[in-house]
C-alpha cells in the first residue's frame, strides 16, 4: 500500500477526483494548503502598496491505494492536474503501513 | 418675522449667501456703488414670504440626515475595516462606532452651539460661535432653521440631527490614517478635543450665517432708510447684520456639502497624525494586503448611497437645487471610479476593485464642495481630474515620501476636497453649466444668480483651503503632543503586532 500526497492547483480539484474516481479510489482527503515551490509567489497590488506574496494558496490531497494503482493514479493525477504553467504542484509517494476501518475493524486493503 | 428670525439657526451648505454680501456690496467700501444700484429699486415694493415649515422639506431633511448616519454605520465602518488586517479589524470597526457616539453628545452639549451661534465677542464672532445654545438651549419643537430659500425653514432639531451627523462623520475619517496603531483612550481624546478646537470653529467659519429671511430684512430695512442715502447708522446696522457670519461665508467661499469642514479638514489631520504617529511596525517589510475586499465593497457602496444624504441634503430643501447635487453626486463618482480603475489599467495591467471604489470615494469627495453649484457636466471633469490626482497621490507619492497614511485618508479626502473646493470656484460659472453664486440682496426677498469672477472666486477658495489646512493641522499637531506626553497616542510594539481587536478590546473579530 502506498500513500500519495499531491499538491495541486485549487481548480483542478475536480478534475482530478473525478479520474480517481473512475480508477476505482474510493476515498480522498483534501487540505487547504500555502505554500511555495519554482512559483515563488507572486505579487499582488493595493493602491499604491505591491506585496509579494510568497506562499501560493493550494489544495494537499491524500489518497492511499493497493500498490498496483499508484502508477495509474500518479498519472491521473498528472494528466488532469497540469496546465504547463509553473506552480501546477508535485506529488509524493510513501509507503503505507498499516490502515483502520474504524467503523468495522477491517485492516490494510480491505480498509482501502 | 424679526422675532421668528432671531431664532432661526443658521444654516450650512450657504456659503453662497457670502458671495452675495460681495455682490450686494454688503461689506466695506465696495457698498457705496452697489447700494447705488440696490437704490434704483427702491421705489418697489419688496416683500418676504411668511416663514413656514414644509412637511416635505422637513420629511425629506430627516431622511438625509439618517442617510449620512449610514455612511459612517456601517458604511465607513466597513470600508475601513475590510482595508485593514484581519487582527485589526474590530479595532476599526470600534473606533468610527465610539467616535459617533461620543460626536453625538458632544454635539448637543456644546458643538451645535459652537457651530451656529453668534459669539457675542465681536473678534471672535467670524472664527467660533457662543454658548448660548449649549446644551440645545433655547432649542425646542416650535424653533426653526432657515433654509436657502425666503420664508422656507425646517425644524430646528432636524437642522442639529443633519448637522449633528456631519460633526460624527469628520472625525471617523481620520481613523483611516492612523489604524492598526492608534491607541483607543488617546484617540478619544483626540477627537473631542479636534471637534472643539477644529471642526466646531471651522463648521462656523464656512456655514454660520442668519439665513435668506435676515438678509432681505436687513436689506429692505436699509433701503427703507434711503437706500444709497441711508444715514449711516443705518448703514451700519445692515453691515452688523451682514456681517454676523463666519469668516469664510463672509468672504464668499463656496463649499456647498463640506470640502473645506469635512474633508480637508479631516484629511489633514490624518497626514499630520500619521506623519508624528510614525509608520506601523513591519510597514514596507511585511505584507499587509486588505483583509476583506468585500467588505470594503459594502462599505464604500453604502458610503456612495448615503452620500446622496449628505450633499442633496446639504440644500436643506428638496427641490431642483437638491436634484442637481443628486445627479453631480451620481456623475462625478462614476467618472472618477473609472479613470481610478482604468489608470490602473493602463500603467499596471489590471483594473482593481480597490481602485474603482476608491476612485468613487475620491469623486464623492470632490464634488461635495460644488454639487450645488456644478452642471452635471462640471461634475464629470471634476471627478476625472479628482480621480486621477488621487491615484497620483495615493499610489506615487505616497510611495515617494514614506509616510504611512494606513488606508489614504490625505490621499483621497484631503487631496480629493482641495481639487473639489478650487474647481467648484471655476466650474461654478454658467459657461461650464454652473449655476451662477447666489444673491439674496440684490431683490431682497427673492433667490438671485450672480456672476462669477473665475478668477476672484479661485482666490477665495484657495484661500479657504490655505486657511483650513494651517488651522487644522495646528490643531492637530498641538492636540498630539499634549495627549501623547500625558495618556499616550499609540499603543506598544507588542500589543500592534498582536494587533488592536486581541490588544485593545479583548475580542476577535473571526472565530472560524
Amino acid at each position: 500500500m502506498k500513500l500519495i500526497t499531491a499538491v495541486i492547483k485549487p481548480f483542478k480539484l475536480d478534475e482530478v477526483r473525478e479520474a480517481l474516481t473512475a480508477l476505482g479510489v474510493m476515498g480522498l482527503t483534501v487540505t487547504e494548503v500555502k505554500g511555495y515551490g519554482r512559483q515563488k509567489g507572486h505579487t499582488e497590488i493595493y493602491r499604491g502598496a505591491e506585496y509579494a506574496i510568497s506562499f501560493v494558496p493550494k489544495l494537499k490531497l491524500e489518497v492511499a491505494v493497493k500498490t498496483e494503482l499508484v502508477d495509474a493514479v500518479i498519472e491521473a493525477i498528472v494528466s488532469k492536474a497540469k496546465t504547463g504553467q509553473i506552480g501546477d504542484g508535485k506529488i509524493f509517494v510513501y509507503p503505507l503501513d498499516h490502515v483502520v476501518r474504524i467503523r468495522t475493524g477491517e485492516t490494510d486493503s480491505e480498509a482501502l | 418675522m424679526n422675532a421668528l428670525a432671531k431664532n432661526l439657526t443658521k444654516n450650512q451648505g450657504e456659503e453662497r449667501m457670502s458671495l452675495i454680501n460681495r455682490l450686494s456690496g454688503a461689506v466695506g467700501a465696495g457698498a457705496l456703488a452697489l447700494l447705488a444700484f440696490a437704490g434704483s429699486a427702491a421705489a418697489q415694493e419688496f416683500t418676504v414670504p411668511e416663514a413656514t415649515i414644509g412637511d416635505g422639506n422637513t420629511a425629506f431633511m430627516m431622511i438625509a440626515t439618517v442617510l449620512v448616519l449610514l455612511m459612517i454605520l456601517p458604511g465607513l465602518a466597513l470600508f475601513y475595516g475590510g482595508l485593514v488586517r484581519t487582527k485589526n479589524m474590530l479595532s476599526v470597526l470600534m473606533q468610527v462606532l465610539s467616535i459617533s457616539a461620543v460626536m453625538m453628545i458632544l454635539w448637543v452639549l456644546v458643538g451645535y452651539s459652537l457651530a451656529f451661534t453668534a459669539n457675542p465677542n465681536e473678534a471672535l464672532n467670524p472664527f467660533v460661535g457662543g454658548f448660548a445654545k449649549m446644551f440645545l438651549a433655547g432649542v425646542d419643537p416650535t424653533t426653526m432653521g432657515a433654509t436657502f430659500s425666503n420664508g422656507s425653514y425646517i425644524p430646528e432639531y432636524v437642522f442639529v440631527c443633519f448637522q449633528m451627523t456631519f460633526a460624527c462623520i469628520t472625525p471617523a475619517l481620520i481613523v483611516g490614517a492612523f489604524a492598526e496603531r492608534i491607541k483607543f483612550s488617546g484617540m478619544l481624546l483626540f477627537m473631542i478635543g479636534w471637534s472643539l478646537l477644529a471642526y466646531y470653529p471651522l463648521a462656523h467659519m464656512v456655514w454660520y450665517w442668519g439665513g435668506p429671511d435676515i438678509f432681505a430684512n436687513a436689506k429692505i430695512a436699509l433701503l427703507a432708510a434711503g437706500g444709497d442715502a441711508a444715514p449711516a447708522d443705518a448703514v451700519a446696522a445692515y453691515d452688523a447684520i451682514i456681517g454676523d457670519a463666519g469668516y469664510l461665508f463672509t468672504k464668499g467661499a463656496l463649499d456647498f456639502a463640506g470640502g473645506t469642514v469635512v474633508h480637508i479638514n479631516a484629511g489633514i489631520a490624518g497626514l499630520v497624525l500619521c506623519i508624528l504617529l510614525g509608520k506601523r511596525v513591519g510597514y514596507g517589510k511585511d505584507a499587509m494586503p486588505p483583509h476583506s475586499l468585500t467588505m470594503t465593497m459594502i462599505g464604500a457602496s453604502l458610503l456612495w448611497v448615503g452620500w446622496f444624504g449628505f450633499n442633496a441634503g446639504s440644500n436643506l430643501e428638496a427641490n431642483g437645487t437638491a436634484a442637481l447635487a443628486m445627479i453631480n453626486t451620481f456623475v462625478a463618482t462614476a467618472a472618477a471610479a473609472l479613470i481610478w480603475a482604468g489608470a490602473e489599467w493602463i500603467f499596471r495591467g489590471h483594473p482593481s476593485l480597490l481602485g474603482g471604489v476608491s476612485g468613487a470615494i475620491a469623486g464623492l469627495v470632490a464634488i461635495t464642495p460644488a454639487c450645488g453649484w456644478v452642471g452635471p457636466m462640471g461634475a464629470i471633469i471634476l471627478g476625472l481630474v479628482a480621480g486621477i490626482v488621487c491615484f497620483f497621490f495615493c499610489t506615487t507619492v505616497k510611495n515617494a515620501l514614506k509616510y504611512d497614511d494606513s488606508l489614504d485618508v490625505f490621499g483621497v479626502h484631503g487631496v480629493g476636497g482641495i481639487i473639489g473646493a478650487i474647481g467648484t470656484g471655476i466650474l461654478v460659472h454658467p459657461d461650464f453649466g454652473g449655476t451662477g453664486l447666489a444673491d439674496y440682496l440684490s431683490v431682497p426677498g427673492t433667490f438671485q444668480t450672480g456672476a462669477v469672477d473665475i478668477a476672484a472666486q479661485v482666490w477665495i477658495q484657495t484661500q479657504g483651503v490655505l486657511l483650513t489646512v494651517v488651522w487644522t493641522a495646528v490643531v492637530t499637531t498641538v492636540l498630539y503632543y499634549v495627549i501623547n506626553f500625558t495618556v499616550g497616542m499609540r499603543v506598544k510594539e507588542d500589543a500592534e503586532r498582536e494587533g488592536l481587536d486581541i490588544s485593545s478590546h479583548g475580542e476577535r473579530a473571526y472565530n472560524m
